[in-house]
């Protein structure tokens, strides 16, 4: 199966070249930009909402980009089953636009992280994930507003669900406040919708994918996706 | 027409880091009667409606829809006839 990725570009995504380089370059397939004004997804299999800071992050992050004219495309995609991954900013917008439960709050400490982390892979029962063949993988970060917040009957639906697909640890994988960068509630760095075809993450993996930069983890997420959409 | 005046705070239950900050800044100049900072968002605009009840309508619903994230956030407004 021949598979595309569907970069969308608003004014301010600032990650969505790395996104269609690793599509195109690394995972050598196709790619296309979809610019935010548009309503064509131009046959994508795969949809990602790429870091950057979006209209500015004015008013909050992602809350204006939520109402782009793309938007109600990538929604009915996401309603139909479609694939859609939302990278930092992207997860932002994929809050605000209820495809994903919570909202983000500065990070705990004030300050813009930028830094790789490591990640526990917490459900590897989803298309993202169930090709990764590593309980813990590192990934950079780099935000301002990463601090994942949800009530408690939303943390509860989530962790019985099984939603909760990457949580911030150490290298070894231990989970406590110690290794939480941003003070996410339960350490939460990425969910996915109860369907299981909506991904949010704060962390980079198109950052993280051309040996060239010296770590390569992001990639072994990008080709779980692959291996279950040719499967 | 209307001028509506909308302010969105953050609910007390949620940290809001901005406040954090700036009473860190009171402290350091010396402002040491200061306590429980938050800041909150004014958002003016006009609504250009004749009837008071479709006005509020209009505001309310820009306020769910847009200004305000119903997850963390309430919201206050006040609605008056532009002279």
């Amino acid at each position: 199966m021949k598979i595309k990725f569907g970069v969308v570009v608003f004014p301010g995504s600032n990650c969505d070249h790395d996104a269609f380089y690793v599509a195109k370059k690394i995972l050598e397939k196709d790619a296309e930009f979809l610019w935010h004004k548009d309503t064509d997804l131009k046959n994508s299999d795969v949809i990602i909402l790429p870091g950057g800071f979006s209209y500015g992050d004015y008013l909050r992050t992602g809350a204006i980009a939520r109402f782009s004219p793309i938007m109600e495309s990538v929604i009915a995609f996401a309603e139909k089953g479609g694939i859609v991954i939302g990278i930092c900013n992207g997860f932002q917008i994929l809050l605000e636009a209820e495809l994903l439960p919570g909202v983000m709050l500065m990070n705990k400490n004030l300050k813009f992280i930028c830094k790789d982390v490591f990640l526990s892979v917490e459900n590897k029962k989803t298309i993202f994930t169930s090709n990764i063949d590593k309980d813990v993988i590192k990934i950079p970060i780099a935000h301002a507003e990463g601090n994942y917040f949800a009530d408690e009957k939303v943390l509860d639906e989530l962790v019985k669900n099984n939603q909760i697909v990457f949580k911030y640890c150490s290298s070894k994988g231990v989970i406590d406040d110690k290794n939480n960068p941003n003070g996410s509630k339960m350490n939460i760095a990425g969910i996915i919708n109860k369907k299981g075809n909506v991904l949010g993450m704060m962390p980079h993996p198109e950052r993280c994918c051309d040996p060239v930069l010296g770590k390569t983890d992001g990639v072994l997420f990008f080709k779980s996706i692959i291996k279950n959409l040719t499967k | 027409m209307f001028k509506a005046k909308v302010i969105v705070k953050r609910r007390a239950a949620i940290l809001d880091p901005q406040g954090k900050a700036a009473e860190q800044g009171a402290k350091l100049l010396g402002f040491n009667n200061i306590s429980g900072t938050r800041i909150n968002k004014i958002i003016e605009f006009a609504v250009n409606l004749a009837d008071k009840e479709l006005a509020e309508k209009e505001v309310k619903e820009y306020c769910e829809k847009l200004l305000s994230n119903p997850n963390i956030e309430d919201f206050e407004y006040t609605l008056e006839e532009a002279k």
